[in-house]
């Protein structure tokens, strides 16, 4: 498999802002243009939910869609571009030390656990619900449950087969591995530190994540 | 397994757009008259249009990235719209989007309404925009579509490759509505279409009552996940939809 890792030259101590995410909550910011930011799967394995918006037209958002169309390439890496539902480049990903993530997946949510696992597990905790509580808790943003579509799976390894089959591997992510976005415009970061107890991918461990942000003059 | 006879039928000419409302237990086909269309789709719950087609929901329930018979169409309520009951071509899409304005302007030139009339370039995003607001959505409901008749393959690094030839004259899948579901469709050019020429594909809608669902149902049984997907389905249709039990299963 060809991967493209590329490690970034950004020193932690330089960081305007450092915050570890727990597993089960979420993080919600703007990060203004050519702001960098570091998401670091800090345990392992871990899954960072994500969404982006325009913070200057909400509706203009994150499309999973539009950026693997217009990549040609359905994993995300070092490079990829992250476009919007206008066809605007929201952010890149400027470095990457695991080499893959994912954009196919979407968030977990408790009506789609009753599907996958058992119907009994309608009252787990979700990346959803995360992204609600985010979203009703910063109403000022004007956000809703609509705006909540299709979202990367940063350190998540969702392989797809060449005869159109989907699977849910062990992640490529470890310990400190992490991912580094420049903002090409203004926006809204929204992640969710999933929660999923019920996938082996995280070994039934959800583990938390550290976001960082340096500004543009420290490059 | 055709449905019974048929309620309405109609010609949709390529590159035009069309919404409608199936109530439960109602069978739509798609079939693809010439050869190479594309019908782009998205589906509502029209008594609470927050509950929307979710194809990342639809893909991982069902381990798949293809659609085809026995796959079912989730809502992000662990719903399922309609279950893909036969299919002959084999392969559909839900993962490349639909076509913007940007787009076919860049890849086939824009042809305005003044000069080329309802021959002009319409493309996916906006016929969805102009579906949509019909029922009070907008830009912000937009979502990723099925893209029926187009297939996209992943090589193992990832690179996609849209396949022209996936969809001959006279392919058909039949989708039988398991939830009352109001439909967008249009039927301009899959996003990934590379042809010379503004591919302008007819599609023949076909509207029949579906056969009940059995107790060997293909759908229902084709995965663990779909059958708790039906029991989700059922205990909305017996308590939470607006029409009670739309039909005896």
């Amino acid at each position: 498999m060809k991967t493209l890792r590329e490690e970034s030259a950004l020193l932690p101590a330089e960081a305007v802002f450092r915050q570890v995410v727990p597993a089960g909550d979420y993080w919600i910011d703007t990060l203004k243009q050519d702001q960098v930011l570091r998401i670091v799967d800090v345990e392992g394995n871990q899954s960072a939910d994500t969404l982006f918006f325009n913070a200057a037209d909400i509706a203009d958002r994150y499309s999973a869609v539009d950026t693997i169309r217009e990549q040609r390439n359905v994993y995300l890496r070092c490079g990829s571009k992250l476009l919007s539902t206008s066809g605007n480049v929201l952010a890149q990903i400027v470095a990457d030390t695991v080499g893959r993530h994912d954009t196919l997946g979407g968030a977990c949510a408790g009506e789609s656990n009753t599907v996958r696992y058992a119907l009994e597990k309608r009252t787990m905790h979700s990346c959803r619900d995360s992204f609600i509580l985010a979203v009703s808790h910063h109403d000022h943003l004007g956000l809703g449950k609509r705006d909540l579509t299709h979202n990367i799976n940063f350190f998540m390894n969702v392989p797809v087969t060449q005869d159109g089959g989907l699977s849910f591997a062990d992640g490529l992510s470890g310990p400190g591995q992490y991912v580094e976005l420049r903002a090409a415009m203004d926006i809204i970061v929204l992640i969710s530190n999933c929660p999923q107890l019920n996938n082996p991918c995280n070994a039934y461990n959800p583990t938390p994540l550290e976001v960082l942000i340096w500004n543009p003059d420290v490059r | 397994m055709s449905g019974e006879s048929a309620i309405y039928e109609t010609l949709i000419e390529g590159g035009k757009h069309w919404s409608f409302t199936m109530r439960a237990g109602m069978q739509l086909r798609l079939i693809d008259s010439n050869g190479g269309a594309n019908v782009g789709m998205l589906l509502y719950n029209p008594q609470n249009v927050l509950e929307r087609y979710n194809a990342p929901d639809t893909l991982k329930c069902q381990h798949t990235f293809k659609l085809t018979k026995g796959h079912c169409l989730y809502s992000d309520m662990g719903r399922i719209f309609c279950s893909i009951i036969d299919d002959s071509v084999g392969w559909h899409d839900t993962v490349c989007g639909t076509s913007t304005q940007r787009l076919v302007a860049e890849r086939w030139g824009e042809r305005s309404y003044q000069q080329y009339r309802n021959g002009w370039t319409q493309n996916g995003q906006d016929a969805f925009l102009v579906e949509g607001a019909k029922y009070g959505l907008g830009r912000r409901d937009l979502a990723a579509n099925v893209n029926w008749f187009g297939k996209v393959c992943a090589a193992e690094d990832g690179a996609l490759s849209f396949d022209a030839a996936n969809s001959p004259a006279g392919g058909y899948v039949d989708l039988r509505f398991e939830m009352d579901s109001l439909v967008l469709l249009h039927t301009c050019p899959h996003p990934l279409n590379m042809s010379d020429q503004y591919p302008r594909n007819p599609v023949l809608v076909r509207f029949s009552k579906a056969k009940p669902v059995g107790g060997d149902d293909f759908c229902v049984y084709s995965r663990p996940e779909n059958a708790r997907g039906f029991a989700n389905t059922e205990l909305y249709r017996l308590c939470g939809s607006e029409a009670g039990g739309g039909r005896a299963v």
